[in-house]
């Protein structure tokens, strides 16, 4: 189905099954509201009081028609909520081999970082027809990235890491939106995404300032603040290697297994003796302060990378 | 009984029908009270309960600076003023108005002695360093037992601690308000075998104090585990 | 106009408002009816003051850049509407006003159970209301009611202390309120009203109470422990510290989402009792709106994880919450249909009372189906923090709430007062109100389909038109509201003087005069009768 007049333009993937349940609940909604609207008006006619000594017989209530009621009803929500959560449920993972981008929200802008290095401010440039999984988390308050046109949203908590994804079906300019109120200039807080066919997106990201990308940036980071001094590759320094660690399972000194992702990446450098790795101990020094969110970013970038090019360590840490 | 004379009887408000009305209305009246107060109280548990499941290590080592013998006494000393608060109560229904008010004054005695304790543990998280918000400066061996869980979600452990047993302690002080006042009626001669919803209802809200610190205090205390 | 000429009452039989004078009188009264009237007057002056806040709102907002006031301010605006309109109009409207003055008089009593305690929860909602009216006065708030943190506990700086100790206070209004109503209705019913003969107000009241009871305490902890976190910054919600503002919002939205239902339930009462009475009949499946109406107060309590579908939790969680906010649509829609079944081969006349309980049904069916967009998991996503959430919540809350609130004055003014009102006037103003709040409220539907975020200070110009429509809207209903604030002050001095039983209503309140003596009763009534006797008497002949 095509938008209808009062929507926002449908420019993405999961636009038209959105409207398609909006619209359903349109109906539901018009034809209950006529019916009791109806009834009512027809009632209050055709029963006006004719006489003031009126008694009408009174009538105790029907069984069989509460239970009428109340299934059709029941029915009806059950239909809608099926309907709606199959969608949420399906949309609620970004697709594997999703083009990756971070955002992170402060008091009132959006900075945005894409893997090969480029940097936007309130602009999200993506390619068209192309997953694109945001990876999101704010500097200060909680935000909320909105794109209308996309029907995606998601809250941008500090402290954590929230996503969402979208694939864009139009090439144009979006609106932006922060939409959870963060302060005195959160209808500021607006930004547009930008759909350029493939070709044009590949120009944009090569164009502009030759920076070095998220990896790179990382691997500065990574040796400037001394990580490398530990976190030997050979794992034989004080603390374990890095190589090939990303999203494998990591045993504790608790002797839980976690799964090594964003969120235990970032801990780890923000609050180290959260989770310590088997066989080592608790003397990594916090990072808390010193590292800006895009600096992480570009940390969790470069150990991601880590070990992708390289063979993985025959064992995981120094017995 | 005529219905002039149970009117007129001691204590009855002009909205009830009877005595009996009333004392029934005055229970349910304290019980749906106190159901707000667990209401009040579990929200405060759990949100401690969460961060004790996200910070274990920290909450720990916070227990550790707590001093459990004092937790202890002042257990005992609750628990023994809920018995004496009860014997009052006991005494009243009796209609031994001597008894009723000794042991009213003994329940304050150690509710006293309770908030007593209490001051004195809040003086030493002074001393220690250890208030949030106030004088967070922790040091020596007091920083030595909170470093391993992280000193920070420490402070967290320590907001709760002053939050959850400040709560009580206001909740102590009013009911000590509150037993003064029966004290004072029961000097008046105001209760009587057939009136004493007063001293009964005071005496559930001081239990349901007591119950509050049974909780209190081994969460407190004992999660560290060191006995 | 009647042709009753204008009567200023010289010689009154004693009644409550006569019975003593003077303003010590009133402010240490123990009656439930004069301090219904006390209530009465400080929710109208807290509905008056949210009031013009919305009214400085539509008028800033029919600009893009807006029209009126800085985006700061702007943010105080809303945040103390919402604040003022929840906490000291909405939740004690109904129960505070129209459920202390009848209750007693409902289950056939003297006074409620705990008349000091009654007096003293209107005191302890004025104290909140004065620390909330100073936080107003000295610089605002501007945290949004909802108070999200870490921007409330360690962002904002305004008066977020003064707020939360003047919305942590009055929520002990609300509790006593609750327990006075639940000890009441339990233990000071007179002989012969069981449970199911008790007219459908006292069941709502009733429902009401258990929320009051049971949600706000967890408001007070969680308020209580925001002003710890923004006084001492030690890391409760706020997660630079290692605290967890999703807690925050578990913890805020467990009260606040059955704090709707304590809004809306009295509201349900009382159109009830006027559809009752104004086409003749006993409501429909009596024991089943009874039913629904506890239904809802325990179903209220599981959904509050509705309004966090988009903050990152889990999708189980989001799913589990979902299904129950459908569930607990239901009950309400079968009083809706019960209610029109009433109507049925009934006698029905128009008066104001009747007319805002038929805005009531239409409104509330129309606001609480939009709620279905908000419970379903994938629309959600879209609509949640946009207009369309706040097009949802204030039909539901002023076409719902308001309108069940101003009908049960109207139902109830001449008990209240001993006067009548003039009743063109009264349907003149129900008309305006139903018209104006559609105007104002309906195009925020498609502003936020359109996505046009909640709490903007300014906007793209693309919106505009929807908005200077809504605003229009708003003056007309902002007419509306003043047309009974003027007629029915009139009518306390110049009003026709009120029988005991003007619309010919059953239930006790009516058999006493009008205005009630203080003891409500000469002798405590007897019930014979099942509620909403209207049937043709026994061997009448009809």
């Amino acid at each position: 189905m095509q938008s209808m007049p009062f929507q926002p333009e449908q420019a993405s993937s999961i636009a038209k099954s959105v409207d398609e349940l909006y619209l359903f609940l349109t109906l539901v909604t018009v034809f209950f509201s006529a019916l009791i609207f109806s009834v009512i008006f027809y009632f209050m006619i055709r029963y006006r009081r004719r006489s003031p000594d009126e008694r009408p017989k009174p009538i105790e209530g029907n069984f069989p028609l509460e239970v009428l009621w109340t299934t059709i009803p029941t029915l009806i929500v059950a239909v809608i909520f099926v309907w709606s959560s199959m969608l949420y449920f399906k949309n609620a993972e970004a697709p594997k081999g999703s083009m990756e981008i971070f955002v992170t929200g402060k008091q009132w802008m959006w900075k945005v970082e894409h893997p090969e290095g480029q940097r936007e401010i309130n602009e999200v440039h993506v390619p068209l027809g192309r997953p694109v999984k945001l990876t999101m988390t704010s500097e200060d308050v909680i935000h909320d990235f909105f794109v209308p046109a996309f029907r995606v949203k998601k809250d941008v908590l500090p402290g954590r890491y929230t996503s969402l994804w979208f694939t864009a079906t139009k090439v144009g300019t979006f609106h932006l939106f922060c939409a959870q109120y963060c302060g005195a200039f959160h209808a500021g807080m607006i930004g547009s995404i930008i759909v350029q066919e493939p070709d044009e997106f590949e120009r944009w990201l090569a164009g502009g300032t030759p920076g070095e990308s998220m990896e790179q940036a990382g691997e500065k980071v990574f040796q400037s603040s001394g990580c490398s001094t530990c976190h030997t590759p050979d794992g034989a320094g004080l603390g374990p290697s890095l190589l090939g660690v990303y999203g494998q399972p990591v045993k504790l000194t608790t002797g839980e297994t976690v799964t090594a992702d964003d969120a235990y990446i970032r801990e780890s450098i923000l609050l180290p003796k959260a989770k310590i790795v088997m066989g080592y101990t608790p003397i990594m020094p916090t990072f808390q302060g010193q590292l800006t969110e895009e600096q992480l970013n570009d940390v969790i970038a470069y150990i991601r990378a880590l070990g992708k090019s390289q063979p993985k360590p025959k064992e995981e840490g120094k017995q | 009984m005529t219905d002039a004379e149970s009117h007129a009887e001691k204590g009855m408000a002009h909205q009830f029908e009877d005595l009996d009305q009333q004392h029934d209305a005055d229970m349910l009246g304290i019980w749906v009270f106190l159901i707000t107060e667990i209401m009040f109280f579990g929200g405060v548990f759990a949100a401690y309960a969460i961060y004790r499941w996200m910070y274990f290590s920290a909450f720990d080592g916070g227990s550790h600076i707590l001093d459990i013998r004092l937790g202890a006494a002042n257990t005992i000393v609750l628990l023994g003023s809920s018995l004496t608060m009860v014997l009052s109560v006991r005494a009243a229904q009796t209609g031994n108005r001597r008894s009723t008010v000794l042991f009213l004054i003994a329940t304050m005695i150690l509710g006293g002695i309770f908030l007593g304790v209490k001051g004195y543990e809040y003086h030493q998280k002074f001393v220690e360093h250890v208030v949030p918000g106030l004088d967070w400066a922790p040091e020596g061996k007091t920083l030595a037992l909170l470093a391993p869980g992280g000193v920070q979600h420490a402070q967290i452990y320590f907001i709760f601690y002053f939050a959850m047993t400040g709560l009580h302690a206001i909740h102590m002080i009013i009911g000590m308000g509150l037993l003064l006042w029966l004290v004072l009626r029961a000097r008046k001669d105001a209760f009587t075998p057939h009136y004493f919803a007063p001293v009964e209802v005071v005496g559930l809200y001081w239990h349901f104090v007591d119950i509050v610190w049974i909780f209190l205090f081994p969460l407190l205390y004992l999660i560290g585990g060191r006995y | 106009m009647s042709t009753a000429t204008l009567e200023p009452r010289v010689h009154a039989p004693r009644n409550y408002l006569n019975a003593d004078y003077g303003w010590k009188s009133w402010l240490f009264t123990l009656d439930h009816k004069r301090i219904a009237l006390l209530y009465l007057i400080s929710v109208t002056f807290f509905f008056l003051v949210g009031g013009s806040f919305a009214v400085l709102m539509r008028i800033h907002l029919t600009e893009p850049q807006g029209a009126l006031v800085q985006p700061e301010t702007y943010n105080k605006l809303f945040t103390l509407h919402g604040v003022i309109m929840i906490f000291f109009f909405l939740i004690p409207s109904i129960p505070a006003v129209l459920g202390n003055f009848l209750v007693p008089l409902m289950v056939g009593a003297r006074d409620l159970a705990f008349p000091k305690l009654n007096l003293l929860s209107w005191y302890i909602y004025i104290v909140g209301g004065m620390f909330t009216l100073y936080s107003a006065i000295a610089g605002g708030v501007d945290t949004g009611w909802t108070f999200y943190t870490p921007y409330s506990s360690t962002y904002s700086n305004t008066q977020v202390t003064a707020v939360a100790i003047g919305v942590f206070v009055t929520g002990f209004s609300s509790i006593l309120t609750g327990l006075n109503f639940i000890v009441t209705i339990h233990k000071m019913r007179c002989p012969g009203l069981t449970w199911f003969r008790m007219p459908l107000f006292l069941w709502s009241m009733y429902a009401t109470s258990l929320i009051m009871v049971l949600g706000t305490p967890v408001l007070a902890i969680t308020i209580f422990l925001l002003a710890l976190e923004h006084l001492f910054h030690v890391g409760i919600f706020s997660p630079a510290l290692g605290g967890d503002p999703l807690l925050f919002q578990h913890l805020f939205w467990f009260y606040s989402h059955p704090a709707v239902y304590i809004m809306i339930l009295p509201a349900m009462g009382v159109v009830s009792e006027i559809i009752a009475c104004f086409s003749r009949k006993r409501i429909f499946g009596y024991s089943i709106v009874a039913f629904s109406s506890v239904a809802i107060a325990v179903l209220g309590f599981l959904v509050w994880g509705h309004h966090m579908f988009v903050t990152g939790q889990s999708v189980f969680a989001g799913l589990i919450f979902s299904l129950l906010s459908f569930l607990v649509a239901i009950p309400s829609a079968i009083k809706v249909f019960n209610w029109t079944a009433t109507l049925y081969k009934g006698s029905i006349s128009y008066e104001a009372p009747m007319l805002y309980a038929m805005g009531f049904i239409g409104l509330f069916t129309m606001g609480g189906l939009t709620g279905l967009f908000l419970a379903s998991l994938a629309t959600d996503v879209h609509l949640n923090g946009t207009y369309f959430v706040v097009a949802h919540f204030h039909y539901i809350m002023v076409g719902g709430a308001v309108m069940g609130y101003l009908g049960g004055i109207h139902f109830w003014w001449p008990k209240i007062s001993g006067r009548k009102y003039p009743d063109m006037w009264a349907g003149i103003a129900a008309v305006i109100i139903f018209i104006g709040f559609n105007l104002t409220f309906f195009p925020q539907f498609i502003l936020g389909y359109l996505g046009m975020p909640r709490r903007y200070a300014f906007y793209p110009a693309e919106f505009q038109v929807l908005n200077v429509m809504s605003s229009a809207g708003a003056t007309v209903l902002g007419v509306g509201y003043l047309i009974p604030l003027i007629y029915l002050i009139w009518s306390m001095r110049y009003g026709p003087i009120a029988e005991p039983n003007p619309w010919g209503a059953t239930g006790l309140e009516w058999t006493t005069a009008s205005p009630p003596p203080t003891e409500n009763f000469a002798e405590i009534p007897v019930v014979t009768e099942e509620a909403y006797a209207y049937g043709p008497k026994e061997g009448s002949g009809d």
